[in-house]
């Protein structure tokens, strides 16, 4: 966006960031912001520089972090004792606190595209425009970087129709996974809500996939823009009450949105006539426990009502039936998100960014086997190729690269052959995969494909609701045929039930959990066919992952009888004399590894 | 602090007061079960009970939502739970061998207390630092980074906590499990 921060007419010139994400505040980042805002009070420069608490910079196994503007120096596993030297010598003596300095550049606070010359390209950051940049329990910092400007703009400028309008132009997607048209869904929801008299809107914040982030970092770092696109919708679709429904497990988002909530409400920017304009409008919060299923629309709103959260068979979608029977638009935290951006910058703008029927960012968790690690914002259509070895650095320790998973428990595996495919809704589901909510796990050859898609379908087990058989059968049916692959058990027959029972499963189940939890399991079928026919052929785990398979020996040739892994062996199963060969007892080794550890001389083999 | 769940106590009073406030929201019956949860650590069957008669709701659909999510604990937890991320990187990075270890410390398995009552274990989803991967976190402090050999190590500074706290408690004379107990959002 066009202008940062400390460029504002702001009092202040020197700006310092103390990380307040999960990761840092686990390491005392609130003693060290506390002891950092004291070090410059006792000082007296408090005029002139601002201590800022932000959200997670994704930087969290360095934390805490401080950064510094405008010099942005950022300063990583800063310890609450260090307060005084940092504040002495960067704010007062202006030099750098080289000890603490982030020096590989490679590793930047959220992770950014690089351009051809290895600089760091301006990055269109939309979802994540203030994360790291503004105070999220400060509602005037949000205000000063043009916050509650689109719901301004929204009730005195434009009307319900123009705001659909300006979505549509925008042709921005649902980030919650299936990619629907989010103008549809709210022109859906403002005829049937005219029809009804009254209308819900809700913010889906349940965030299920196990290996995703994004939801939480976006309502953690920048609550106000999700309630003041929130207020937008209720304005454009006839709603007078809304509900975040957020993970109880997510406390510090829920504790920042209370108290966004409660500034808004202060400030009139929610509740009984908002700015006056005489549209009313508040928000409650409501708790997940636990439950992926909830995420789907159908038992998130059963949730809502209090119930036991099974989905419902659509139609009716929420739109027409949802909380209280009444016409509801449920859209993905970061769907809101991006809705100030197209409001201010209006639909055309945004839709220069993206790919034809993709439009704007979009926001991953980039994890596995890369060596940076964290929440990437790119511009739909970049290539796996450049989030991986652009702005994830390349390959952890040069592994070799495997697949990347996109989707989670819904999704698939991406190969090699296509890390030059640019990445949007469409493209995705082209290859088997899905775009879900913006998990992407890079796995290298010591990851074992089968034993990936056993840990989905692991998951999809646990949290199939039960309601429906094909699902409730399907998945366990799966789960157990994949756990034999593993356990070296697999009969010749399995990889053909394993295929058969994904087909039903995935036509008969009764919603999108059911019908997806077979993904991983078919397109790793389709890319990595041979390395589960290795599992049963071969009975061996090309990557060396599963144990069951393996076999530990010690070579004859290299052992010297220094008895150090007998020693080490939790079960005792290694004999021999000192300085005479060890042997390994097959029948009770229980595999752990111990051993190759402990010998110095590489004696024991794994095959 | 906690209160202990006393069977027949009256309902914490902030409890009551939480119902009072939520008395005509509709849809409040998973709201009222976090209070529960959060005030007493867990919400046993009696305590179910008590919930029936007070919300006028009937036992089944308590117990029917109760059992439905995952958050809710129906035992005692530990005086230390600890959370295992199974979330997908750390599943990857090792998460399964730091359950089997601690299940071989505890004797015990996920979603079960140990016989001294010290610690329970859970699994978890991405708690989002997956750059620490493998993590664990007991109560409210994360360990990344861990290998199963760390294990024990960490349980043993608990251990030793806990023994404090209580000899601490002993010599304030104070076995005061009031009534009232301090929110801890987090
Ligand atoms: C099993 C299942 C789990 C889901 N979990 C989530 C979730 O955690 N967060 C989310 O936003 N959408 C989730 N969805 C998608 C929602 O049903 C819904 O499509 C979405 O919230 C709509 O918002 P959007 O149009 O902004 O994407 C899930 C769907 C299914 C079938
Ligand atoms: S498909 Fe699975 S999660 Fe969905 S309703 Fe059926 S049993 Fe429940
Ligand atoms: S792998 Fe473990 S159990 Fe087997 S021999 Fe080595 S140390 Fe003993
Ligand atoms: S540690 Fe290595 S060298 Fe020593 S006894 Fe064991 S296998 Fe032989
Ligand atoms: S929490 Fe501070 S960098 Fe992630
Ligand atoms: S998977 Fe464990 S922190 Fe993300």
């Amino acid at each position: 966006m066009g202008y940062s921060r400390y460029d504002l007419e702001s009092p202040y010139s020197q700006f310092c960031y103390v990380c307040s994400g999960v990761g840092c505040e686990q390491k005392k980042s609130e003693d060290l912001y506390r002891n950092i805002k004291n070090e410059v009070r006792n000082r007296g420069i408090g005029a002139s520089v601002q201590v800022v608490r932000t959200g997670c910079f994704g930087l969290c196994e360095k934390g805490p972090i401080v950064k510094m503007l405008p010099e942005e120096t950022v300063y990583i596993d800063v310890k609450p004792e260090d307060a005084a030297e940092l504040v002495e010598r960067h704010l007062v003596k202006s030099e750098i606190v080289t000890r603490l300095q982030l020096k590989d550049t490679a590793r930047r606070p959220h992770l950014e595209v690089k351009n051809d010359r290895g600089h760091y390209q301006k990055q269109v950051r939309i979802v994540l425009r203030n994360c790291g940049k503004i105070d999220p329990e400060n509602i005037d910092e949000y205000i000063a970087r043009e916050g509650y400007g689109a719901l301004d703009k929204a009730l005195f400028e434009m009307t319900p129709e123009q705001i659909i309008e300006e979505l549509k132009l925008s042709g921005l997607r649902g980030r919650g996974g299936a990619g629907w048209p989010t103008w549809l869904k709210w022109n859906f929801g403002r005829k049937a809500a005219a029809a009804a008299g009254t209308a819900y809107v809700v913010c889906n914040a349940d965030e299920g996939d196990p290996g995703a982030y994004m939801d939480r970092s976006t309502l953690e770092g920048d609550p106000h823009s999700v309630l003041e696109a929130m207020t937008i919708a209720a304005y454009t679709i006839g709603a007078t009450q809304g509900y975040i429904y957020i993970r109880a497990e997510y406390p510090l988002a829920i504790k920042r949105l209370e108290t966004a909530m409660k500034q808004a409400r202060d400030y009139g920017l929610l509740g009984e006539n908002i700015l006056e304009s005489g549209f009313s409008f508040d928000i409650e919060i409501r708790l997940g426990a636990g439950a992926f299923v909830c995420g789907e629309e159908t038992a998130l709103i059963a949730s809502i009502e209090g119930e036991r959260g099974t989905p419902k068979p659509r139609p009716p979608f929420p739109t027409d039936s949802g909380v209280w029977g009444m016409p509801t638009v449920i859209n993905n935290a970061e769907t809101w998100a991006n809705i100030p951006v197209v409001i201010l910058r209006g639909g055309k703008w945004f839709a220069r960014i993206g790919t034809e029927n993709s439009k704007g960012t979009k926001v991953f968790a980039l994890t596995g086997k890369v060596n940076n690690t964290g929440l990437v914002e790119v511009p739909m259509g970049t290539t796996l190729r450049e989030i991986i070895y652009d702005v994830g650095g390349g390959m952890q320790e040069g592994k070799a690269f495997k697949a990347v998973q996109t989707g989670g428990p819904s999704g698939g595996v991406i190969t090699a052959g296509h890390l030059d495919t640019p990445i949007d809704f469409d493209n995705l589901a082209k290859l088997g995969s899905m775009m879900g909510s913006g998990g992407m796990i890079v796995l290298a050859e010591d990851d074992c494909i089968v034993d990936v898609t056993k840990f989905y379908l692991e998951f999809s087990v646990e949290e199939s609701c039960g309601k429906c058989a094909p699902c409730r059968i399907g998945t366990r049916k799966m789960f157990n045929i994949l756990d034999r692959f593993t356990k070296g058990t697999a009969r010749p027959d399995d990889l053909w039930n394993l295929e058969v029972i994904a087909d039903a499963t995935k036509k008969a189940s009764l919603c999108g959990l059911g019908q997806s939890a077979p993904n991983p399991i078919l397109s790793t079928l389709q890319y990595f066919r041979h390395e589960y026919l290795a599992h049963i052929d071969d009975e061996t785990c090309p990557a060396g992952v599963c144990k069951d398979l393996m076999k530990y020996s010690i070579d004859a040739e290299k052992c010297i009888g220094c008895t150090v892994c007998a020693r080490k062996c939790p079960v005792a199963c290694i004999d021999g004399k000192s300085k005479e060969l060890h042997v390994i007892d097959q029948e009770r080794c229980i595999k752990c590894g111990a051993c190759v550890a402990a010998c110095k001389f590489d004696a024991v083999l794994i095959a | 602090m906690r209160s202990d769940y006393v069977t027949d106590a009256p309902l914490a009073s902030e409890l009551l007061d939480f119902i009072e406030s939520q008395r005509d929201k509709k849809g409040n019956l998973i709201a009222i079960l976090h209070k529960a949860q959060e005030v007493y650590g867990y919400v046993p069957w009696d305590l179910a009970e008590k919930l029936s008669e007070e919300l006028q709701v009937p036992l089944a659909k308590i117990y029917g939502v109760l059992t439905f999510y995952h958050y809710f604990k129906l035992n005692k937890p530990g005086k230390s739970t600890i959370s295992v991320c199974m979330g997908t990187a750390c599943y990857l990075q090792g998460a399964p061998e730091l359950i089997d270890e601690l299940s071989r410390i505890l004797g015990i398995g996920v979603g079960e207390t140990s016989a001294d009552g010290e610690f329970s274990i859970e699994s978890v989803r991405c708690v989002g630092c997956c750059g620490l991967a493998p993590v664990v976190t007991v109560d409210e402090d994360t360990f990344g980074k861990l290998s199963a050999g760390q294990l024990a190590e960490i349980l043993g500074r608990y251990r030793a906590a806990h023994a404090e706290a209580e000899e601490r408690m002993v010599a304030a004379g104070a076995g005061s499990a009031g009534a009232t107990a301090e929110v801890n959002h987090g």
